[in-house]
């Protein structure tokens, strides 16, 4: 079995015009700030859609790792590992 | 006719032509709808609307469903009832309840879903879905059996027995997710990139919550065409006190209520209060919270309208405040003994929140009051539990009913 060394990041559709249609992106472990900012260097304008300039997490976006909401654990600050799932979603949902 | 123009971002103001989506393709803020008003004032009138049918469909003018036929289980026109036993109890002069519990599916839902359900068909959509803590749920697919729709639920899977009885029953396809409500409306909020399907209260979210201003429209005309003073609603994910909200300011827009000021508070569960917690705190954002409490229909740590609530409660002077699961069992039995009235533990809330807005003289014995009973107390008999049963179990002989009452029998 080959050895799992990437993040796996869930797009949602509204921002997969900036991925190339794709659902899903991988990235190297690091921060969540971190992996957010190798990603906009892949898909230019992500970063924007997800960060405020200071880099607080936009209030109509969510973050998920392996099913937490970020907020719960260390915001952008959260370290993701190999194997870490993350799910990006809008916020505005349910209820 | 439609007065619908279409969708615009509340936060970038980017417009779209109306379609099943919530969420703005620039900023990813919320979309709402745009209607023309000035069309609506020149062509609408309140005695078109007393000549209606006696449900919420009399307002269907008022709502995004052109002239498509509606999806009606007969939803809407609850009573408002004058509560005097419960003013009383309250130390106000002037309550009124929107009884709430009385609809099709007995709860509230029945209005937004009404609106959502008839869009989707409009939209050529053949599946209704949600994420449900409960009362949606029943709801959702009833409406769907109604239509001739399938119907897709996704539920946490600790919710009460009347709540899951009361979807599967309609014939649908009742998923239960191991996990809470926040949970099963994350992975839902997933799956609606995945399937086509009209997920209410996401994908068809601001067309669904538009049903509930009825709550507002049905109250003004009620108390013969004019706003309460102060209104208390729960708060779950936020929707309906900002549409209730949102209701009473329509209605002046349109001329039809007189421009008086409605200050609107909410009411949540102790066990999960993060809008209640923002509104103490002057927080200008509501942070998730993990919800712990036998208010299930109100358990959403992370509420979808929670900011919008918060900044309605700011901005007509009222408050937010929270109730414990003891406080909820308390105003269950505190509504059901003064008037007659048996909420779910979500009204249970409600009245605990207005009894407590009441010791602190946020709500004011001048004002008239409206307190929102959302769902009907037969859902959740588990909060009751054995607290309540037979007074005294006898043999059926005369005598016994002495034995037991003893004085209280004359």
């Amino acid at each position: 079995m080959a050895t799992v060394t990437a993040v796996r990041i869930r797009i949602p559709a509204p921002l997969r015009p900036l991925t190339g249609g794709q659902g899903e992106v991988t990235s190297d472990p690091g921060s969540l700030k971190d992996v957010i900012a190798a990603l906009d260097v892949a898909y230019p304008g992500l970063k924007d859609r997800i960060l405020e300039p200071e880099g607080r997490v936009r209030e109509f976006v969510n973050i998920f790792v392996n099913e937490e909401d970020v907020r719960f654990l260390q915001g952008p600050e959260t370290e993701l590992r190999a194997g870490d799932r993350v799910s990006i979603l809008p916020a505005v949902a349910g209820g | 006719m439609s007065y619908l123009q279409g969708l615009r971002c509340q936060r970038c103001g980017h417009t779209l032509a109306p379609a099943p989506v919530h969420i703005c393709p620039e900023c990813l803020g919320p979309l709402e709808l745009v209607y023309d008003y000035t069309a609506m004032k020149a062509t609408l009138s309140r005695d078109a609307v007393e000549a209606g049918p006696p449900s919420m469909w009399r307002y269907r003018s008022l709502l995004p469903v052109g002239d498509a036929p509606v999806v009606d289980l007969g939803t809407g026109l609850t009573p408002l009832l004058r509560a005097d036993n419960l003013a009383k109890a309250l130390g106000l002069r002037n309550v009124y309840i929107k009884n709430d519990a009385v609809n099709p599916t007995s709860s509230f839902k029945d209005r937004p879903v009404g609106v959502a359900a008839t869009v989707a068909r409009s939209f050529g959509l053949d599946t209704l879905a949600c994420a449900s803590t409960g009362n949606l749920a029943a709801s959702v697919a009833a409406h769907a059996a109604r239509a001739g729709m399938r119907s897709v639920i996704f539920i946490p899977e600790d919710l009460e027995q009347a709540k899951i009885i009361g979807t599967a029953v309609f014939g649908t396809k009742l998923i239960a997710v191991k996990g809470n409500y926040d949970a099963v409306n994350r992975l839902c909020a997933e799956a609606v990139d995945a399937y086509g399907w009209a997920f209410v209260n996401i994908n068809l979210r601001p067309f669904y919550g538009e049903g509930s201003k009825t709550l507002a429209y049905e109250t003004a005309e009620q108390l013969g065409w004019r706003a309460p003073d102060h209104v208390v609603a729960p708060i779950a994910g936020g929707s309906v006190l900002t549409r209730i909200t949102a209701g009473f300011e329509e209605l002046q827009r349109l001329g039809w209520i007189p421009e008086t000021k409605v200050r609107v508070s909410g009411a949540q569960a102790a066990g999960c209060n993060p809008v209640a917690r923002a509104f103490q705190a002057g927080a200008d954002r509501v942070q998730p919270v993990r919800p712990n409490t036998i208010a299930k229909s109100l358990a959403i740590g992370d509420p979808a309208d929670g900011g919008l609530a918060l900044n309605a409660i700011r901005r007509t002077g009222g408050s937010c405040g929270d109730a414990t699961d003891p406080e909820i069992v308390e105003g269950m039995r505190l509504l059901a003994e003064t008037e007659g009235v048996f909420t779910e533990t979500a009204g249970g809330v409600t009245v605990a929140v207005a009894k407590k807005l009441a010791q602190s003289g946020v709500l004011r014995p001048d004002e008239t009051v409206v307190i929102y009973i959302t769902g009907n107390g037969l859902k959740t008999l588990e909060a009751l539990g054995a607290s309540c049963g037979p007074s005294a179990t006898i043999a059926p002989r005369l005598e016994e009913i002495d034995r037991v009452l003893g004085s209280a029998a004359a």
